[in-house]
């Protein structure tokens, strides 16, 4: 029974862990807008290809 | 309030640039593309010039430089070391942040472009936007690009920031909901974890004996989870339940604090005592789940401001001209004895006296007076106005703040707080709830007290922990929240969850006239006198195209398809009298009656006569037109309310609009004669819904229980209210009216749901039998009933009334 002790002890850290990430975001202001992240998403990254393209 | 993109309308011609319909006549060409906007054009030669096909591959281009330096011009006072300083963020000197509020962006295209503004201009180092708010913060190098440069250029590609007056006074916005997410989120967790650290406890029955030891650890985990929810998110319910207490008065959080208390420390009680593993899950439960209702019902809508005063309305800045030539100057820095120079399409900042001949103003939006009045040498203009003719000198009488119409904004209407004043039905209801849950378990107490005395207090406790209040407020905060979300859906946008129930016990109903039941911009044209011929018609229509005055403006849209590839020459116009010129070879009056030298007298109402060669034709007469529903919503709400028209106009529409409103009716109203208007109906014993949209209505909107700002965009300006009506919704006013009445239905048939599980519970507290498990069983059950009882009965509803369509 003291696997158990072990057991719910680690458990109870990565929960933590998860809580602590959580805690991190909506601190970091992500909740604040949670439309256009959506959004920028599909934005394609075009413009480097482009300058290569051109610099040769 | 969708946020998403939608097309508007669904025929014909779509935009190059972003894809967008809408209306073909309001689109502009260029190298054989259509585009809905000046915007999109601007943007689309701009990437041509680039000479690039898509427009996802962007160099660093400075952009169209012509129109870029003119829009910088109008800028210009951002530069101003105090105005820039309180648009800024913040700054090191070598960098500064900078929020743009603008309202043009509605595509996915926008937020691409106004994201890559550093590729257009190297001043530029980051921007991001926030769509929701259709704002965009931009991080830019302080000596590489001015603040009206970087404005100029959001202008040039069609985003130009909307900076107003009131945007200086930089109010901190409440992120509230920021610190709520974070209380929803322990709560939940906490309440996750102990419930798993309770099943155990639960299912040990018979066999299954959980060791003492590993009880042990449970209980003290458990308590030690529940402290947060207790400290940090059950903190509001506390922190107001105290605030009200002072004032000997109970609102909704304080048999919850109660509730929440009395559980905490019984289960303290039973983990210390070994007698038991105690209410937390319970306890972290409900406390999570009345979090969520709040949090839903708290949503607001972030690109309306429910808050705008005058000061969202006026500029910040105005040319005022000195010794040392032009300058633009803050209009919160303008003194009397200043010269300014108000251009067209301006607004006066100030109550001042004209110094130049004539000018020709638009108080449409400050008085509710539909026609633009002129003004000549010498006369004295009250802030607020539109300059619609030409550039026009003016003196400066009075700051902006002590001008005749701002000091609207120091009747103590602006100043009370309508949600503090407003006792709703459910603050009734709880005083009585809670008054019999505590009577119940006091008797039940007493009454144990004397049968077998140690089963007294978990009686009384029982009853405490179980019959929560919290139900209520579940079913208050849930039904707010799906109300709110049905009206916004159809075009009402409500404030908060109190404007509700202040909504739906109005008994009466007064509209102001202009642009709240007339459609803006529209009038009617109504021609008499000699026919006109075909030339007549074409040559009246071109020569109108070249005045800006509105009128003229309605006359040329009147006449656009005849007048087309007609050219008027010699034109001359006298403002705010008439226009001259010549088509084909003859001459063409329009005018008032006296400049076209027509001799009817001066007649009430917008007249313009039209006089060919010296002989008078005729005269146009314009109605405004008002809103198509307005009689079939009138006649519908007629008979649940007392309805009354004020008006800033004069009275020619009197006799249209008798058969709508009967006789009570009032004209030339001031607007504080409005607001008087609406004190005395209240003391009738009336609760007022006002209906307005423009400056002159802010008293009265603020005075009334409810205000209700009518909008055509919700991008426009609209004073302080508590709740925005999109005119595209306005023939549905009876319904959506009728759905914040029954709103209460709702609420309360899912208060006595709940009411029947608490009979439940307390039959089990009161004969001693309540355990943890029980209450596990029944706060998530009915909880969850609650919440599915009245999201489900809301939407129902609504569909019912058919709130959402036309």
């Amino acid at each position: 029974m003291s696997a158990m002790f072990l057991l719910i002890g680690a458990s109870l850290l990565v929960a933590a862990g998860f809580l602590f990430a959580f805690i991190k975001a909506v601190k970091s202001g992500q909740y604040e807008d949670d439309y256009t992240p959506s959004v920028r998403m599909l934005f394609d990254d075009t413009t480097d290809k482009s300058k290569e393209e051109n610099s040769k | 309030m969708s946020s998403s993109v939608k097309p508007t309308h669904d025929v014909g011609l779509k935009c190059y640039h972003c894809g967008d319909t809408g209306n073909p006549k309001s689109f502009v060409y260029a190298d054989d593309h259509a585009f809905c906007c000046d915007g999109c054009k601007t943007v689309y030669e701009l990437l041509k010039e680039s000479d690039l096909c898509t427009y996802y591959n962007i160099e660093d281009r400075p952009g169209n430089k012509k129109a870029q330096e003119a829009a910088s011009a109008g800028f210009l006072s951002l530069d101003d070391i105090e105005i820039s300083n309180k648009i800024i963020r913040f700054t090191d000197g070598n960098r500064a942040r900078v929020v743009f509020s603008t309202p043009g962006m509605h595509c996915s295209s926008c937020i691409w472009l106004l994201e890559h503004l550093n590729k257009l201009n190297q001043g530029v180092i980051s921007s991001t936007v926030n769509f929701p708010r259709k704002e965009v913060t931009i991080d830019y190098l302080v000596g590489e690009i001015k603040l009206s440069e970087l404005a100029g250029l959001m202008s040039a590609i069609g985003y130009p920031p909307a900076i107003s007056l009131g945007d200086l006074e930089l109010k901190k916005k409440k992120r509230a909901s920021h610190s709520r997410v974070m209380k929803i989120g322990i709560a939940g967790f906490c309440f996750g974890n102990i419930m798993l650290m309770s099943f155990p406890d639960y299912f040990s029955i018979g066999d299954l004996e959980l060791t003492p030891g590993l009880r042990h650890l449970f209980a003290w985990l458990n308590l030690a989870l529940a402290l947060p929810v207790l400290l940090f998110s059950a903190s509001e319910f506390f922190v107001s339940a105290y605030k009200t207490i002072r004032y000997k008065e109970l609102n909704i959080d304080a048999p919850i604090a109660l509730a929440i208390t009395v559980t905490f420390l019984r289960s303290v009680y039973e983990i210390s005592t070994d007698t038991g593993m105690g209410y937390l899950d319970s306890m972290s439960g409900i406390v999570f789940f009345m979090l969520i209702g709040r949090y839903f019902q708290d949503r607001t809508y972030e690109n309306l401001s429910f808050e705008r005063d005058y000061k969202s309305y006026f500029p910040i800045a105005v040319t005022v001209k000195n010794k040392d030539g032009e300058h633009s100057v803050p209009v919160s820095k303008l003194q009397p004895g200043d010269e300014m120079i108000i251009r067209t399409g301006e607004l006066i900042p100030a109550d001042c006296t004209l110094l130049s001949e004539r000018a020709s103003l638009d108080y449409s939006f400050v008085t509710g007076e539909a026609d633009p009045i002129s003004k000549i040498q010498g006369e004295k203009i009250y802030a607020g106005a539109r300059q619609m003719n030409g550039a026009i000198h003016a003196r400066v009488e009075q700051a902006t703040s002590q001008s005749y119409l701002t000091q609207l904004w120091n009747n103590d209407a602006f100043s009370r707080n309508k949600e503090e004043e407003h006792k709703t039905y459910i603050d009734s209801i709880n005083r009585w709830f809670s008054l019999a849950v505590i009577l119940t378990s006091l008797t039940a107490g007493v009454v144990w007290y004397f049968i077998d005395s140690t089963v007294a207090l978990n009686a009384a406790t029982a009853v405490l922990i179980v019959a929560c209040p919290c139900t209520l407020l579940l079913a208050s905060t849930f039904t707010h929240a799906s109300i709110l979300k049905w009206l916004g859906k159809s075009g009402l946008y409500l404030k908060n969850a109190n404007t509700i129930d202040r909504v739906g016990s109005a008994t009466s109903i007064v509209f102001d006239k202009t642009g709240t039941i007339t459609a803006a911009h529209e009038a009617d044209v109504v021609y008499e006198g000699a026919i006109l011929l075909e030339e007549d018609e074409a040559a009246i229509g071109a020569l109108a195209s070249q005045s800006g005055h509105p009128l003229s403006r309605r006359l040329a849209e009147y006449y656009d398809e005849a007048r087309e590839q007609v050219v008027a020459e010699q034109i001359s116009e006298v403002v705010g009298k008439g226009l001259i010129g010549y088509v084909g070879g003859k001459q063409y009056v329009l005018g008032s009656a006296q400049f076209t030298g027509s001799e009817a007298g001066v007649s009430k109402g917008a007249n313009v006569w039209v006089s060919k060669n010296g002989k008078i034709l005729g005269r146009f007469v314009f109605h405004n037109k008002f809103r198509s529903s307005l009689g079939e919503v009138v006649n519908e709400l007629k008979g649940n309310y007392h309805l009354e028209l004020l008006s800033g106009d004069h009275d020619a529409e009197r006799d249209v609009l008798t058969p709508v409103f009967g006789n009570d009716m009032k004209f030339n109203c001031t607007p504080d004669d409005k607001l008087e208007h609406i004190k005395q109906l209240q003391l009738q014993g009336e609760k007022v819904i006002m209906m307005g949209d423009g400056l002159n209505d802010a008293g009265a909107l603020q005075k009334a229980e409810a205000g209700i700002a009518v909008s055509d965009g919700v991008n426009n300006y609209f004073p302080a209210c508590d709740a925005v009506l999109d005119a595209k919704a306005f023939d549905r006013l009876p319904r959506l009216l009728r759905f914040t009445q029954q709103s209460r239905k709702i609420v309360i048939a899912s208060f006595v749901i709940s009411v029947l599980y608490n009979f439940v519970g307390v039959y089990f507290s009161v004969t001693g039998q309540m355990s943890p498990l029980i209450a596990a069983i029944l706060m998530p059950a009915s909880s969850f009933s609650v919440i599915i009882v009245t999201t489900l009965s809301a939407g129902i509803l609504a569909r019912h009334l058919k709130i959402s369509q036309n």
